[in-house]
């Protein structure tokens, strides 16, 4: 009995550690969002709070608008899913459908490697292989562009991208796959029809984080995308993210706009990330009760 | 035989460590000291805090030294609150900086921002209009200044480069910079950048000229290390480390080293002119 009792007793603490964590957690993070909003005020007490979001960069005239590295960060978080999807759907059905088992095995092996790489390294093969080609083979600007990070990042983001849609794949049950055999169903019909809607819930959720990664990282774009606070008009221009932006301002004067505008930056960011959690996990839920 | 030659060569590295330690004349200030030294800011700076931190560690094992980048602004702002010992700067602080964080001002050398291309570039040499229309995007192509046919790749560097900050004021005269320049956070960056692209064009430490990239005479001037000294070359600053109101008995040390026989050696070494 008084064991139970002193079992009951450390469940409890066990709980209360763990809400104590919890509230801690969250209450760290929103202290974070606050804290960039107050240091973001004298740029949002200069000018229009809105004036920031939509105007230029161009200090020397007093105008601290983040708008080209709103753009730039979009782009290049588009630009490498556009790329980055189709890849990492082929990969994903190669090794949990069609693939025989050794060459998928290893696919799966090499892949998981690839998760572990660090980031810095893909900048730095990058700037060394990936500019001077483009630079040759496009002729337009230096080579430091939107095209060539998209390139980089979109080899980055792919490999956590597949394993979860491995895991998506794999999940779906053997018995609706044949199923679909029995009805005369070919091996693109079922990847169609039956695997894809309904892997949707896990391969949505691989899109999703992967966009969070590619619109948070710094050093591939810092490293390749040439770092010019101007609009993205075309694939090979050079171009600044919000990340690369604060990355490059955090050494300011610290009483000066140029510095605040990183704060603007890290809203901008939070604000992008913590939507796209929400709807991940919106859809998430949803599709979840859906399930058959 | 195997054993005794490598009994020989442990012998030979013991007497060239100790006679190290016993003919070094600037480094005894260091004796019986112990303790961590950071340095951040200046990125021009770091190939001499890192020599002389190589040779102090050596000696004195009980002295650690960490040398990091970030740029001039990092090492001011990081040194006036008080995040690291020694904060360099590529440019004078402003006298805001020095009355906020009660800063002193240590001048150990003389360094030029000097023009540099790719080394396969047959331009070596612009006039400083040139460059100015360069730089402000009016001047696009290479055969514009009198090279080949080529769109120019500008590249600049980040807000807190001190580097940058000089060469605006100096070459450029406070004249604009084009928004479609690549940007890059470090003088070695920099190096990298121009080194690896036939048609770029940027500027950086003339300490740090190497033979990967082509330095470029401007109005007549070569910039190198006489040039900087006697004055000609005018696109000129120095290099300083910052300390928080009156430096510590071990950072005292390693700031009165920089001005030694062996520091200025090694300023020497790595292109820069040390002063006094």
């Amino acid at each position: 009995m008084k064991r139970r009792v002193d079992g009951l007793r450390s469940e409890k603490a066990v709980r209360m550690a763990l809400a104590t964590a919890v509230v801690t957690a969250a209450a760290l993070t929103g202290a974070i969002f606050l804290y960039m909003l107050v240091l973001a005020f004298p740029l949002f007490a200069h000018g229009h709070v809105f004036r920031v979001l939509i105007q230029d960069w161009a200090p020397l005239q007093g105008r601290y608008g983040i708008r080209p590295m709103i753009g730039a960060s979009l782009a290049l978080s588009f630009g490498a899913l556009a790329l980055a999807i189709p890849v990492s759907l082929g990969c994903a059905a190669f090794v949990s459908i069609w693939g025989r088992p050794k060459p998928a095995l290893f696919v799966r092996r090499f892949v998981q490697t690839m998760t572990g790489i660090p980031t810095v390294v893909y900048g730095f093969v990058g700037a060394f292989l990936v500019v001077p080609v483009v630079r040759d083979v496009f002729q337009a600007g230096s080579g430091r562009c939107l095209f060539s990070a998209i390139l980089v990042l979109s080899l980055m983001i792919s490999p956590t991208m597949v394993l979860f849609f491995i895991d998506a794949m794999e999940s779906v049950p053997k018995a609706y796959v044949l199923a679909a055999s029995a009805l005369g169903a070919g091996p693109a019909e079922k990847f169609l029809w039956v695997i894809l809607p309904c892997a949707r819930a896990g391969l949505i959720t691989g899109v999703l984080l992967a966009f969070g990664r590619a619109f948070g990282d710094t050093l591939i774009s810092l490293m390749l995308a040439g770092n010019a606070a101007v609009f993205p008009s075309s694939l090979f221009h050079s171009v600044r993210t919000l990340t690369a932006h604060i990355a490059l301002v955090i050494a300011a004067d610290f009483q000066s706009l140029e510095f605040a505008s990183i704060f603007a930056c890290g809203v901008v960011l939070y604000a992008v990330n913590a939507a796209i959690a929400l709807v991940a996990w919106n859809l998430r839920s949803r599709l979840l009760e859906n399930r058959p | 035989m195997k054993r005794k030659t490598w009994f020989l060569a442990m012998l030979c590295m013991a007497v060239c460590f100790s006679a190290g330690s016993v003919f070094a004349g600037a480094y005894d200030a260091f004796q019986g000291k112990e303790g961590t030294i950071k340095i951040s800011g200046g990125t021009a700076h770091i190939p001499v805090m890192q020599a002389l931190a190589k040779e102090i560690m050596t000696r004195h094992p009980g002295i650690r030294i960490t040398v990091a980048g970030g740029g001039s602004g990092v090492g001011i702002k990081q040194v006036g609150e008080g995040l690291v010992d020694i904060g360099n700067s590529g440019r004078k602080p402003t006298d805001e900086e020095i009355a906020a964080y009660n800063l002193k001002v240590h001048q150990w050398a003389l360094d030029g921002v000097a023009v540099v291309v790719h080394p396969q570039n047959p331009v070596k040499s612009l006039s400083l209009q040139q460059v100015q229309a360069i730089f402000a995007g009016t001047a696009t192509n290479w055969k514009d200044v009198g090279g080949p046919d080529k769109v120019i790749h500008v590249f600049t560097r980040d807000e807190a480069s001190g580097t940058r900050e000089v060469f605006w004021k100096k070459a450029l005269k406070k004249g604009p910079v084009t928004a479609t320049a690549d940007v890059v956070p470090s003088n070695g960056a920099m190096k990298t950048a121009v080194a690896t692209d036939p048609a770029a064009i940027g500027y950086m430490s003339v300490g740090h000229i190497d033979a990967s990239v082509a330095p470029v005479t401007l109005d007549g001037v070569k910039p190198s290390v006489e040039t900087v000294r006697n004055g000609t070359y005018a696109v000129s600053r120095g290099l300083y480390s910052n300390t928080k109101g009156e430096p510590s008995p071990l950072v005292k040390a390693f700031l009165d080293t920089l001005y030694s026989p062996e520091g200025r050696a090694i300023i020497e070494r790595q292109g820069f002119i040390p002063v006094p």
